[in-house]
């Protein structure tokens, strides 16, 4: 058996300040919304002339006055990706296809377009904040309905702590957040919720089995007993995961990026985090056997 | 937990082979209709423009009140009451009358059967707030009178929208609602996405009236540029003919000048305007007005009295087709603005496509082997439960005629993640029981019993959270909430009937074996 518990304390001054310091990069640095939130316009291209380069392709976007603009290499050696800010031109795309075909030739493939405006990049914004936010909420509901509250709090504070840490991660490596973030993030609270469960399932029967064991031993032996299971669990989705981020195409590498955090956050969390509340909030057999008289 | 009736059996190994077969529809063609259903690839795995368009609604409100000062004004002239110094400002009008009839304008505005402010009796609210402020009386469109403007010109726009995409001819285009100002449109596999987009960013509201140099024409006139030069001209307001008359509309090529033109004919009304405005004004200009916009002014040398005639202005056969769609289509009742486009070439959609199947074989064969490892033959039980499992989800999918999406795509590789969570949940009770219960037979039962309100609890979660995406998320995202979503109740389906009942037919096979897991 693995003493878990007996780095509880250690594992706790962690993640507070991987929270903390998460939180300051959050306010400082701030996250890199990309264009679903931020508004403007994307361009992946494709060049069949391998003369062409990053530097020479911003040099004569530079010149039409977009703005801030980013070129950079996009997967692909020829694939280039383009970003501005918001244009009120209806027809810049046009203008930058006739520009760049002045310049370099009718060399460029457009294959994909993308181009929000303020309005909408708001709204997706707000909707994001609000889906997370709703996640959070009916998780921590579905957790009292099916648990004591000590329990409810224990899973919400490691899922805090899963969504906090992956996106200061992704604000220190100034990786892009957009849509498909989103997702990912909902996907991690609902997976770390799972892995908190499994665990959480176990303390509760192991408290009604042993009425001697303090919550503190108790959380270890319920860790241990899921262990192989929750190892197992993570290398199958870590598995699926990587595989998306390999060979899953540009598109979804930020996706499954957030994913891979989040799940071994998640996993850590289960582990570190919510057992602790418990031990923290001294639960004991009572608190379980309140919740059967209840019932 | 471990008994199968044969009726069980027989509807499993059922259902199994009912959603293998729609699975495998995707890939073979069936004759017969149910059969023959395909899971629809989303625009970023075939390609396709998503637009969204917004109605700009202030031009309507604008004009409707400005029909209004004329309303009001002859409404209670009938009534000998004069309204003074009646102004439109700001999308609110405002005017003053004596002091003696103001109660009876406000009577008239709060009466719910009067004619000058229509009452909406489900709403219990009129079309217009009126608000005596001292001396002077403002009116606006209440917030229900919006309401009702803004469906009114969404479903006309909807209707245009819907044209001119349809004359254009794309295979299966979504034209939907969003709100009440925006429309939605999808449009699988377009070649030329640039010119959707500008027919869709055209108000086409064409006008015939006559260039005039007198400024105090009575019906006003107006300073207007030529569409392809710097130039302007003094367009009288006066419309002789507009584009409601339009019956038909075909570019053309006219043999005389080798120019390309927008041939039209008229419908009997407008025809008779056309004639009669034709011969009181030969030799006179007549502008033809698009958008705000001179296209030609043409001086009139003959009386036209067919109902046919041509637009000239320098047309491009492409720009001369594009011009008739329009006038054939009719004119939008307000601007469109494009407020988010999304759109992906063919070839990135293939790229997708192949990158995401890649990624799924691979990412399935590496859990496949990972479990086979740890588990011999338990994890082999696993694995066909595993196969099955993702032909169930893709035959959920067919049924259904989904749409896939390159992150739903994602949403089945990462199923196949977490599907094996559950049978490694019972897989490790199982072996916990062994240590104590020597017998395989109740080992295996209360292995299943004690795991059940764990894989239930764990699903539940992944569940909610693949629910609120589906219902908060757009397009693609949508897509990955669907495969999530549905690959949870394939999962349990699969472990509880499928895995399970290998699982029974091996341990009742094998019930004295020791360290059988």
């Amino acid at each position: 058996m693995i003493a878990f518990n007996k780095y509880y304390n250690k594992f706790n001054i962690l993640s507070v300040s991987l929270v903390v310091i998460s939180m300051l990069f959050l306010l400082f640095k701030g996250l890199n919304f990309g264009i679903d939130f931020k508004g403007g316009t994307l361009i992946e291209l494709r060049s069949t002339d391998s003369k062409i380069n990053v530097s020479s392709l911003r040099d004569n976007l530079n010149q039409m006055n977009l703005g801030d603009i980013s070129v950079k290499k996009f997967g692909n050696d020829t694939d280039y990706l383009i970003k501005f800010e918001i244009n009120d031109n209806k027809n810049v795309i046009e203008e930058i296809k006739t520009n760049l075909d002045k310049s370099f030739g009718n060399n460029f493939n457009f294959r994909r377009v993308e181009n929000v405006g303020p309005k909408v990049s708001a709204e997706l914004l707000r909707s994001g904040i609000i889906a997370i936010s709703v996640a959070l909420a009916l998780m921590l509901i579905y957790i009292w309905i099916r648990f004591e509250w000590q329990f409810s709090l224990g899973a919400i504070i490691a899922l805090f702590h899963d969504v906090i840490v992956t996106l200061g991660l992704f604000s220190l490596l100034g990786l892009e957040i957009n849509l498909s973030i989103i997702a990912a993030v909902l996907t991690i609270v609902g997976y770390s919720m799972n892995d908190t469960v499994v665990i959480f399932d176990r303390v509760r029967e192991n408290l009604r089995k042993y009425s001697d064991i303090k919550i503190f031993d108790l959380t270890n032996i319920s860790i241990n007993e899921t262990l192989s299971r929750t190892l197992i669990t993570s290398v199958t989705t870590l598995l699926a995961l990587l595989s998306i981020f390999l060979f899953g195409g540009e598109v979804l590498k930020g996706f499954s990026l957030a994913m891979i955090f989040g799940v071994i956050f998640g996993t850590y969390s289960s582990i570190y985090i919510a057992n602790t509340v418990l031990v923290r909030l001294n639960v004991t057999q009572k608190t379980v056997l309140r919740e059967d008289s209840k019932n | 937990m471990l008994y199968f009736s044969k009726f069980r059996i027989f509807f499993i190994f059922l259902i199994s082979l009912l959603f293998i077969l729609f699975a495998s529809s995707n890939i073979f063609k069936f004759t017969n209709k149910l059969l023959n259903k395909k899971i629809n690839l989303g625009l970023d795995l075939q390609g396709g423009s998503y637009l969204l368009l917004e109605i700009d609604n202030t031009p309507i409100i604008e004009q409707k009140l400005q029909n209004l000062t004329i309303t009001i004004r002859n409404y209670f002239k009938e009534k000998n009451i004069k309204i003074k110094n009646i102004k439109l400002n700001n999308q609110k009008l405002s005017f003053t009358v004596d002091e003696q009839y103001k109660k009876i304008i406000l009577d008239e505005f709060s009466d719910e059967e009067s004619n000058i402010n229509p009452y909406y009796q489900r709403f219990k609210t009129h079309q217009l707030d009126i608000i005596d402020s001292n001396n002077s009386f403002t009116v606006s469109y209440s917030n229900q009178g919006i309401i009702e403007l803004k469906t009114s010109s969404q479903d006309q726009a909807l209707e245009i929208v819907r044209r001119r995409v349809d004359e254009i001819g794309t295979n299966e285009p979504n034209i939907l609602k969003r709100g009440n100002d925006r429309i939605l449109v999808e449009l699988p596999g377009l070649d030329d996405p640039m010119r959707i987009k500008s027919l869709l960013g055209k108000t086409a509201n064409l006008t015939f009236r006559f260039v005039t140099n007198n400024t105090e024409d009575s019906f006003g006139a107006e300073k207007l540029m030529y569409e392809d030069s710097t130039e302007e001209a003094m367009v009288s307001k006066r419309i002789i003919l507009s584009g409601d008359n339009l019956l038909d509309a075909q570019p053309r090529m006219n043999n005389e000048t080798n120019e390309t033109v927008v041939s039209f004919t008229l419908d009997r009304v407008g025809a008779k305007r056309f004639g009669k405005a034709t011969s009181t004004g030969i030799g006179k200009q007549l502008a033809i007005v698009l958008d705000g916009k001179i296209i030609s002014a043409p001086v009139i040398r003959d009386t036209i009295a067919s109902g046919s005639g041509q637009i000239s202005g320098g047309f491009t056969f492409q720009s001369a087709t594009d011009l008739a769609l329009l006038l054939r289509s009719g004119a939008l009742p307000a601007p469109l603005k494009i407020i988010e486009e999304r759109t992906v070439g063919p070839d990135l959609g293939q790229d997708s496509i192949n990158a995401g199947m890649i990624a799924l074989i691979i990412g399935f064969f590496l859990v496949i082997l990972f479990i086979f490892i740890k588990y011999k033959i338990f994890g082999l039980i696993t694995n066909v439960a595993l196969i099955i499992n993702l032909f169930i989800l893709v035959g959920v999918l067919t049924i259904f005629e989904a749409t896939l999406t390159l992150p739903g795509i994602a949403g089945i590789i990462l199923t196949v993640g977490m599907a094996v969570d559950a049978n490694v949940l019972i897989f490790e009770r199982i072996k916990e029981e062994l240590r104590n219960e020597k017998n395989n037979l109740i080992a295996f039962d209360s292995g299943y019993t004690k795991s059940r309100t764990a894989i239930l609890d764990a699903n539940i979660t992944t569940l909610i959270a693949a629910i609120i995406l589906f219902f908060m998320g757009s397009g693609p995202i949508k897509g990955f909430s669907l495969t999530l979503g549905i690959g949870i109740f394939t999962t349990l389906f699969s472990v509880y009937f499928i895995a399970r009942l290998l699982t029974v037919l091996y341990v009742s096979k094998n019930k004295e074996k020791e360290g059988l897991i």
